[in-house]
């Protein structure tokens, strides 16, 4: 049995998406900044992509910036703000304490240059509240950064009101919708979104290519200075197979969204609920704002690297927000932000799934879990001290 | 290329020595859950030989090898031998650790530094109370 179930990490690429790039790099080698007809054919698909993607989100294409990805697109929205709003006296951004560390270590260096940085509590539940974001405007903040849905524990985030509010306030709002770009429907519009980033390879396109909404009008400056590519505002030749890639995957995605989401659900849920038969265990962040394919648990008494590698040998590709499976003596610094304590945060799993998985396989990985959880604690000294009283129970 | 060598997979799932020996005369615990590393060994110590050794881990795949290597290590060895059992010896015996994980195999070193220093803890009291 193999089971990949770590769709937030990486998708597997949808077929039309390899099909369109396949075509465009054997027909179309052309240079879109090219005025022959080759290099216009190559404009016209580049174009061609912006507007689908365009439309998927409900913006202009001219609002579409191609981007190396998310974390690129994330960096240049931030970065874009600020200096903007700097230029104006305005040195003060609020975040959440689990954004991904492409805007978090972002955020960093704009404190190293003098910013003024408001992290937003996130709560138990994984969810911030509108009005700690509104609360937490000041005469002086110049935007207002908050991820769509987070990476670790699925949870969504009150994207519309957080757009209404910066409106009413007159800030600007950018949101990381790595996660969301492609389960959940975006009406950047209605959501009154300034920036968004999205990232092709969750969503089933290529790695390497991602894109940058930016509302007509925001500041917007290039991190990548060089020719006229996009508008001024990203130098270097296209990565049109790329781009044309990503635009197939977000399409075939946005078609299939609804039939699709209602399937995961299913599987999600009873995920949730075979799992949560496994005694003192829990399900990180909210149970019904989640992304429709993630499953967060923390088990008590186990680690979870040691738990990957038991799961990898039975076939199921998972991820943990262990210390010891990111390199760094501390657990994920999500887990610890919905409240986790480290002794429980070192002992998560998360399995999100995709469009190839089915009943069958959330069946074989509840099975899996049950048996691996169980064989760790009973050697482990953690759980010894918990079963004799020694020490007392968290979860 | 593999997170770990084959030696470490291959104590990692296939540990020597898991468990509690319940009249053990050496036990030695070491690292706490808030790093994620908890290493108890338990030894059995007769006539200045470790006769028998179990052990339990709470921690990953490099701890858990690292502790079953350790255990096999000094298993029927005499004190002599087992106080010299450094941690770059079980890193060794494992075909190498990653840079990150090293610490694991100290880990494991010091809890069977820990061990024999209670079951001198241990014979000092058991002698002072015979005396008595």
């Amino acid at each position: 049995m193999k089971i990949y179930a770590d769709h937030a990490a990486t998708t597997a690429m949808s077929e039309a998406a390899i099909e369109a790039m396949t075509r465009c790099m054997r027909e179309e080698y052309g240079n879109p900044s090219s005025l022959y007809r080759i290099g216009q054919e190559a404009k016209e698909m580049l174009e061609k992509a912006r507007e689908e993607i365009a439309s998927v989100i409900h913006a202009e294409p001219r609002e579409i910036c191609f981007t190396s990805g998310g974390s690129e697109a994330d960096n240049q929205a931030i970065r874009s703000a600020a200096l903007a709003g700097k230029k104006r006296g305005k040195n003060h951004i609020i975040s959440t304490a689990f954004e991904h560390h492409a805007v978090l270590h972002t955020l960093d260096q704009l404190k190293a240059e003098g910013f003024e940085v408001t992290l937003l509590d996130v709560h138990e539940n994984g969810v911030i509240r509108p009005e700690e974001a509104e609360a937490a405007i000041r005469p002086e903040t110049c935007l207002v950064t908050v991820m769509y849905a987070n990476n670790e524990i699925g949870t969504i985030q009150p994207i519309r009101e957080i757009g209404e509010i910066c409106r009413k306030h007159g800030v600007l709002f950018h949101t990381d919708a790595v996660q969301a770009a492609g389960p959940v429907p975006i009406d950047v519009q209605a959501e009154n979104i300034d920036y968004l980033s999205a990232s092709a390879h969750k969503f089933h396109g290529p790695k390497g290519v991602g894109f940058l909404y930016a509302r007509k009008g925001v500041p917007l400056i290039p991190l990548i200075n060089g020719g006229a590519q996009e508008r001024g505002k990203r130098g270097g030749t296209e990565n049109l197979p790329g781009i044309v890639g990503m635009a197939a995957a977000l399409k075939e995605t946005a078609a299939e969204r609804e039939a699709e989401n209602a399937r995961l659900k299913e599987l999600r849920d009873r995920l949730i609920a075979g799992l949560k038969e496994i005694p003192h265990s829990a399900l990180n962040g909210d149970a019904e704002k989640r992304l429709p394919g993630n499953v967060s648990f923390c088990f008590e008494g186990i680690e979870g690297e040691s738990l990957l590698l038991l799961l990898d040998e039975k076939g199921i590709s998972a991820s943990s927000g262990s210390a010891c499976t990111s390199g760094s003596l501390d657990p994920s610094h999500v887990l610890l932000a919905i409240g986790r304590v480290h002794d429980v945060a070192h002992g998560s799993l998360r399995l999100t799934l995709g469009r190839e998985n089915t009943r069958e396989d959330v069946d074989y990985m509840i099975a899996a879990v049950k048996d691996v959880v169980a064989y760790l604690r009973s050697f482990s000294p953690v759980w010894r001290d918990l079963q004799s009283g020694k020490t007392a129970y968290i979860l | 290329m593999a997170l770990y060598s084959e030696k470490v997979m291959d104590h990692f799932l296939h540990p020597r020595n898991v468990g509690v020996i319940e009249d053990a005369n050496a036990i030695g615990e070491v690292g706490n859950a808030k790093c994620g590393d908890i290493m108890k060994m338990y030894l059995k110590i007769e006539d200045d030989i470790v006769q028998d050794v179990k052990f339990e881990t709470f921690g990953c795949g490099s701890a858990i090898a690292s502790s079953s290597m350790a255990t096999e290590m000094i298993k029927g060895k005499p004190l002599s031998e087992v106080k010299n059992l450094t941690n770059k010896a079980v890193t060794e015996a494992l075909d190498g650790l990653p840079a990150h994980k090293i610490h694991c195999s100290v880990l494991a070193e010091e809890a069977i530094q820990s061990a024999l220093e209670d079951y001198r803890r241990r014979q000092e009291n058991g002698e002072s109370a015979k005396k008595q």
